[in-house]
């Protein structure tokens, strides 16, 4: 057991815990933050993602150690009022079922079009296909990243 | 909701469950005694002195809020959506007023509360609407006595009642106190439904805003004061028990509390385990892999895929157990010219939901509380009555939102083995399964053979058809099942009118013996019926010398089936189809719903396959949310072609090989085409929706590829890049 300090959507969590612990896990039930998800352990299906520094990562298969002095970010630090551009296209798409992939997808989403503010069909095959969805809300998926991207754009003229 | 159900849910509790305050109109339902029509409404206070039990209760406070507990799971299929958007219809209430509980298990009051066969609206609509309008006339005879004018005078409107003649206006919350002591109306009269403003209406869910920001509370995130965390080795046979255990290695790693033999109920049989209890999660994970255990599998098979296939083959040459039959199937096929003959096979399969089976259970002083996705709540508490020694009242099933069920989560093993954890180490618990625990200890899907056997007339007609599917019967699980019974679903999928336009038919079932313990998963037996009843639909048109569609045509006599064949051509674009496309279609009905699906596939530059479109028609009959509707057909689409064409479920010394998605391959975002969807709209009775959009998928698809390269696939299944 060690002390690990984390940066989490801009605050400061001090957690005990076996360094090789994931950061899925610290996360979950050090921290008690719920939204992000487990679902298979092994980087295959990205329930799990969140962000170091803007970048999407598996945080099942990263140990609570090497989080240290990354700037991470959950679902719940996208925005506090869900004013996301992917959060609110995922509601005008009415992209969720069950829901419980959906924060590992959004969090794709949004790094996807932070690095491409225009992403084409083979784009967003290549930054979602480690996501698994058992509800099959693809479809609603793409067209929920395209809508998110148009709503950046007017957002950033406005 | 975290709160003990008394035995008596009485207006008070149901008050603190829903979160109100203050004054409430709240009215429920007696089921229909024998002869009656329809149900019996009562308000909270007159059933309580009556000592009655309502069902389904709607409550509007002095606020004008409206809450509705719901007695069905929301595991993504939109009941969550559906039941309010029922309700707010004839209570004249905008949607956004409406809050929706789930109810904690209760069978005296909610009778059965399974969510499955696609049920929630079919089952329960009439007396959903009822209830809303109910209230709505109660709120407005309050109105009308306030203001002493005639009640034909006033209506009500957007959570007011208004006085036509005057334009006076009340709101709901102003009369709640009144309607409350008013005795429900024996018969309401329900909205026409071209007055609908919100039923049939594609309006977005509620819980979506919950599910784009983490907030939505899943099984996995109950999280109690206290509660310990733990991960269970099982037996990897099924069935079986613990010869012994060391357990000295999981209790040297910090965090770990308690290591404890269990037991998993599977149906008539017992599988043991061994629990590691730990303060975290990480900690019992790390504890059970430490821990040595020696397994007793005496009498047990060490089956692989093979023998089980090898099995349902050679079993099909013995006789059937007669499900129904019409006609003298043998004889007719014996003299006939024109014979057809095909052999069917589909997999085993894991439900696979994002959410891998979890649940918290508290077992203290003579009480038992369980939070967790689950698909029957009722039906946890009956099987903890058993175990635990208590009283119904006594156990408490709450609700969570569900990441998935899919019929998985209608299954006990999961909330017995955490109830019975927390009984032994007296704490509230977090029974949490892995990934590779959920995949591989099942119940599956069970694989199926079907033999197919149909004689052609001169016309292009079935004069004689039958079905031999061979493979385990969900049935024959349970203890004292007669194992000699016939499998009622024999002829899930099929179209209704088929059995009156074919003469002579027979559908049997040989069922297969197996400890392999299989479930529900969604679309059920039509999820296999389907593959093999329309693949071998389209054999026999091409042997007719017939359009597949046209083909279908002709035994479908029903206008419904004509005018969905009729929808299909018109929205595909069916007549256009060009030389070097390939079309299949497939028709399939399932819980009272009919659709139909069409797949168009063409050749890449490499060769291989790709599909370019999928097109489904819904035929649900009367509707409520469109989109959700479009939604589940979607879905059901990508859980099929997952099914047909990327994972299966293999058995080798007698466990599961596949255990994680490394190896159980999901389709993925790349793998979808367009999809389009369409819904039919018509004046029948609602169908379901959950599930009716799977079946078709996998044979639609299958008689494409046969269109465009004159391969039949007859085995699920198969890789799209080896075709």
């Amino acid at each position: 057991m060690a002390s690990f300090t984390l940066q989490i959507n801009g605050k400061s969590y001090t957690v005990d815990a076996d360094p090789k612990m994931p950061l899925l896990w610290a996360i979950r039930d050090l921290v008690g933050l719920t939204g992000t998800k487990y679902g298979c352990g092994i980087a295959q299906c990205g329930a799990c993602t969140v962000h170091f520094n803007g970048n999407p990562v598996r945080s099942c298969s990263i140990p609570v150690s090497t989080a240290v002095g990354q700037k991470i970010t959950t679902i719940e630090g996208l925005s506090t009022d869900n004013s996301h551009p992917v959060q609110q296209a995922w509601i005008a798409e009415q992209v969720p079922q069950c829901g419980y992939c959906q924060s590992g997808q959004i969090m794709a989403a949004a790094a996807l079009l932070k690095r491409n503010a225009h992403p084409n069909d083979q784009d967003i095959d290549l930054a979602m296909q480690g996501h698994i969805c058992r509800c099959g809300t693809y479809p609603r998926i793409r067209k929920a990243i395209k809508t998110a991207a148009k709503l950046s754009t007017a957002n950033a003229k406005n | 909701m975290d709160m003990q159900t008394k035995n008596n849910l009485s207006r008070r509790n149901f008050i603190r469950m829903s979160g109100m305050t203050g004054v409430a109109l709240t009215i429920g339902y007696y089921l229909p005694a024998l002869g009656k029509d329809g149900p019996e409404f009562f308000t909270a206070e007159s059933a309580d002195n009556l000592g009655i039990e309502l069902t389904s209760w709607v409550s509007i406070d002095k606020t004008g809020k409206v809450t509705i507990l719901c007695h069905r799971s929301e595991m993504g299929q939109g009941s969550y959506q559906v039941v309010p958007q029922m309700v707010a219809e004839e209570l004249e209430v905008n949607l956004d007023t409406v809050n929706i509980a789930f109810a904690p298990g209760d069978p005296k009051k909610f009778g059965s509360m399974l969510t499955g066969g696609s049920s929630t609206v079919r089952g329960a609509y009439k007396n959903l609407l009822r209830t809303g309008a109910t209230a709505r006339e109660m709120l407005i005879e309050a109105a009308s006595k306030k203001w002493t004018v005639n009640k034909e005078e006033c209506y009500a409107e957007n959570a007011q009642v208004i006085h036509k003649p005057s334009g006076k206006k009340l709101g709901y919350g102003e009369l709640v106190e009144d309607a409350a002591k008013l005795t429900p109306p024996a018969n309401v009269v329900l909205k026409q439904r071209k007055d609908y403003k919100i039923v049939g209406k594609p309006l977005p869910r509620q819980d979506t805003p919950l599910k784009v920001n983490g907030k939505a509370e899943f099984g996995l995130d109950k999280k109690l004061k206290g509660m310990l965390y733990a991960v269970v080795e099982r037996n990897p046979r099924f069935v079986g028990k613990v010869k012994s255990f060391d357990d000295t290695a999981a209790k040297a790693v910090p965090g770990v509390k308690y290591v404890i033999k269990v037991q998993r109920n599977v149906f008539a049989t017992k599988a043991e385990g061994v629990a590691v209890v730990a303060d975290n999660l990480w900690s019992a994970m790390q504890g059970r892999k430490a821990l040595k255990v020696e397994w007793d599998d005496s009498g047990f098979d060490y089956h692989s895929s093979d023998q089980l296939y090898a099995k349902m083959k050679e079993s099909l040459k013995g006789n059937v157990l007669n499900f129904k039959s019409k006609g003298d199937f043998e004889r007719v096929f014996g003299e006939s010219e024109k014979k057809i003959e095909a052999i069917y096979e589909t997999p085993y399969e894991s439900h696979s939901c994002m959410e891998p089976l979890n649940c918290v259970a508290h077992v203290h002083d003579n009480k038992c509380e369980i939070w967790g996705p689950i698909q029957a709540p009722d039906w946890v508490q009956r099987e903890l009555v058993g175990m635990l020694g208590l009283k119904i009242e006594d156990i408490t099933v709450n609700m969570t939102f569900l990441g998935g069920g899919f019929g998985r989560k209608a299954f006990l093993d999961y909330p017995h083995e955490a109830a019975l954890i927390s009984r032994e180490i007296n704490a509230p618990v977090q029974v949490v399964w892995t990934r590779e625990d959920d995949m591989a200890a099942g119940p599956f899907r069970p694989g199926m053979v079907y033999q197919c056997r149909a004689a052609l007339g001169k016309e292009p007609y079935i004069r004689a058809f039958e079905t031999k599917m061979a493979g385990q019967d969900m049935g024959h699980q349970w203890p004292g099942a007669n194992k000699l019974s016939y499998n009622d679903s024999t002829t899930e999928g099929f179209l209704e009118p088929y059995f009156e336009s074919i003469e002579h038919f027979s559908f049997g079932d040989i069922p297969l013996d197996s400890p392999i313990p299989v479930m529900w998963w969604r679309s059920v037996y039509s999820s296999t019926n389907g593959f093999a009843y329309e693949s071998f639909m389209d054999e026999l048109a091409i042997a007719a010398g017939t359009d597949p569609l046209e083909f279908r045509r002709n035994h479908l006599g029903d206008d419904r089936y004509q005018k969905l064949i009729d929808i299909i051509i018109e929205k595909t674009g069916w007549n256009t189809r060009k030389k070097n496309e390939g079309w299949g279609v497939a028709i399939t009905e399932c819980f009272k719903s009919i659709v139909g699906e069409v797949v168009k596939v063409s050749k890449k530059p490499d060769g291989k396959i790709k599909i370019d479109k999928i097109f489904a028609v819904m035929d649900c009959g009367w509707y409520v949310n469109p989109d959700i509707i479009r939604a589940q057909v979607e879905g059901s689409i990508v859980m099929a072609l997952g099914a047909a064409t990327k994972h299966e479920t293999h058995f080798a010394d007698g466990k599961a090989v596949e255990k994680n998605f490394d190896t159980y391959k999901m389709p993925r975002i790349n793998d979808i085409p367009e999809i389009e969807v369409h819904v039919v709209d018509n004046d029948e009775k609602p169908g379901g929706v959950g599930e009716p959009g799977l079946p078709p998928l996998a044979p639609a698809l299958c008689n494409a590829i046969f269109d465009l390269t004159g391969k039949r696939i007859r085995k699920l299944p198969f890789n799209m890049d080896e075709v």
